[in-house]
């Protein structure tokens, strides 16, 4: 695949809040000193009076951006994931979940390509963590055109959404003058009947890829895209375990708590079979490059390749 | 209002509270009533507000950051018409619309959800930047407790208000001298609190909190004050009218029996009465 485009997905969230500004006066961007990375920093250039930097303070930035909502603004509020899953995940519940406010939330820097600053900033949890609010939609999304579709569906949408999104380029695999996002709906991407790999995010472009070399070898692997975690796409997903009898996950994310165990959830509940979950597995990450990062802990291609062979030789 | 027809008022709304938590048999009375002139002043003089158009986007503002003393605020929006003052009654109890802590999707009147500490003064600084985003004039007005401010939040959206100078908000610190482990400046002090908050860009104005002549100037001062944001510090009483709950650290979080029930609200009678005569 090393003709593909590559760009990272949190240059769709910029690109896709400037655009939603255009549009949108009621949109209002805020960060917490790190627009250059979230890229936040293309809608403040274009609509410097409606982007608010917080500074270091990202509980306060939940607060402020629940507070402008319910004055019927549309506040993004935009810093890593680590900080904005984590660091104010009581914020992020009881100011804009409980309420049920309608403030997005752009997390940048999800998972391990975060690369070399490593653990601290390394978020491998805040699927986990949104997950479990009520009434929280969670998103993310797989490439830049899907990226920059779900901050417009996100604005559309009434209520609170968490928007995930990496660092590191990744390739592009939609077209953007034909792609439609729909909050909620699963994307076979690819139809298979031996086995089913459901992936977000990041392992959406591994997995088409693990899958064509799973065609050479005779393996029909169906390939769901999984942009909403939440609310799941349940029909989809067992539609596809009922046809192939066996279902792999793969996230950039812990094994516990993320897609993988919110897919396990639905099969477990329905149409028991055998899953195998491909994620960090338990463990912090570490410093090191995004490449030798995913190549480490089995989240490229050919660790997703191989994880899938064991799964299948079982 | 007058001011004894606001002392008239906070009596009632003292009633209110008392009644809400006896029937509760759980909640917050000491700092709901250290409060209750600040409630009562905000719904019945200052606030631009309407009972019959509680969602108004024109309307001024009000989070209470200390979220645990619901039923000042439910007391006082009962007897300022947005719900029946039967109603306080069913505080806490399943089913009701009075959650333990303010719920904004179910009580007519709460601007805000609240009650993990520290969190609404940021929800107030977001109103506030709003109307200055739009345009608009209405005014936000925020109340905290003395050891809420503890919280590291309360000086992240400080910091934010004053650097914005958005002098369409009011913070209001309840300065009852208690939390639920004791004396403020026993747990963790956070004094000096005016010198924190001049500190942070804000005009600080001490007032004495159950003198009404002394909340209206206060308040007026806060109008006039342009460029930054004002922070009231409140100086009251902890449990305020209730002879048995008034510096009291131990009816922060505690229901009266029947028969301190009974104590409790011949205390206000009483009160009630000696205003009539006035
Ligand atoms: C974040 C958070 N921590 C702890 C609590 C539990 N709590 C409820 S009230 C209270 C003490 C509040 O004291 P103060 O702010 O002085 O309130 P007041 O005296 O006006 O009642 C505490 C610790 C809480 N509600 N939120
Ligand atoms: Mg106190």
């Amino acid at each position: 695949m090393s003709e593909v485009k590559k760009i990272a997905t949190r240059e769709g969230y910029g690109d896709g809040l400037a655009e939603l500004g255009a549009v949108n006066p009621n949109v209002v961007v805020l960060d917490a000193d790190l627009a250059a990375a979230t890229k936040t920093g293309v809608f403040k250039k274009a609509f410097p009076e409606r982007f608010f930097d917080c500074g270091i303070a990202e509980g306060n930035m939940m607060g402020i951006a629940a507070g402008l909502a319910t004055t019927g603004k549309i506040p993004f509020a935009s810093t890593f994931a680590m900080f904005a899953a984590g660091r104010a995940f009581e914020q992020v519940r009881n100011s804009i979940g409980y309420p049920h406010l309608n403030v997005k939330i752009g997390a940048t820097h999800a998972g391990i390509t975060v690369g070399e600053d490593g653990a601290s900033h390394q978020c491998n949890e805040d699927i986990a963590l949104m997950r479990t609010i009520p009434g929280m939609v969670v998103l993310s999304p797989a490439d830049y055109v899907e990226a920059k579709a779900a901050v417009k569906a996100a604005a559309e949408y009434e209520g609170p959404v968490y928007l995930r999104f990496g660092r590191a380029a990744v390739p592009v695999i939609n077209d953007e003058a034909s792609y439609q996002f729909e909050i909620g709906k699963g994307l076979v991407l690819r139809e298979g009947s031996d086995v089913t790999i459901v992936a977000t995010g990041i392992m959406v472009s591994a997995s088409l890829e693990v899958a064509e070399k799973l065609a050479a070898e005779g393996i029909s692997a169906e390939v769901i895209n999984i942009h909403t975690i939440k609310p799941l796409d349940k029909d989809t997903i067992l539609a596809s375990a009922k046809k192939t009898g066996k279902v792999v996950t793969a996230e950039e994310h812990s094994v516990i708590g993320g897609l993988g165990s919110a897919v396990c959830d639905v099969l477990c509940e329905n149409n028991p079979v055998p899953v195998c979950k491909i994620g960090m597995n338990d463990v912090f990450g570490e410093s090191g490059s995004a490449a030798a990062l995913v190549a480490k802990y089995g989240l490229d291609a050919d660790g997703v390749y191989r994880k899938v062979k064991e799964f299948l030789n079982k | 209002m007058d001011n004894l027809e606001l002392k008239i008022t906070a009596n009632e709304v003292r009633k209110g509270i008392v009644t809400a938590v006896h029937s509760a048999k759980a909640g917050h009375p000491g700092g709901s009533l250290s409060a209750a002139d600040i409630f009562t002043y905000l719904y019945f003089e200052e606030m631009n507000v309407n009972p019959e158009d509680p969602k108004n986007p024109d309307r001024d503002r009000f989070v209470l950051s200390k979220g645990h003393t619901a039923p000042g605020l439910y007391a006082t929006l009962a007897h300022r018409g947005y719900f029946p003052v039967e109603d306080l009654t069913t505080l806490r109890k399943l089913g009701s619309y009075l959650q333990g802590h303010p719920c904004m999707q179910h009580v007519p009147g709460v601007d805000m959800s609240s009650g993990s500490l520290g969190q609404g003064i940021s929800a107030a600084v977001g109103m506030a930047l709003s109307a200055k985003i739009s345009g608009k004039d209405y005014r936000t007005y925020t109340l905290l407790g003395d050891g809420e401010i503890q919280e590291g939040q309360v000086w992240e959206a400080s910091m934010f208000a004053g650097f914005h100078k958005l002098d369409n908000l009011v913070v209001i610190v309840d300065n009852n001298g208690l939390q639920i482990d004791g004396k403020i400046d026993e747990v963790c002090s956070p004094y000096p609190i005016d010198k924190k908050f001049e500190a942070f860009n804000f005009h600080v104005i001490n007032v004495d909190a159950h003198d009404f002549d002394a909340l209206r100037a206060a308040f007026a001062e806060a109008r006039q004050t342009k460029g930054m944001p004002v922070a009231i510090i409140a100086h009251s009483v902890k449990g305020k009218g209730v002879s048995f709950m008034e510096n009291n650290a131990g009816w922060h979080g505690k229901a009266p029996n029947d028969e301190e029930y009974a104590v409790a609200m011949a205390d206000l009678e009483r009160i009630g009465e000696q205003l009539c005569q006035k």
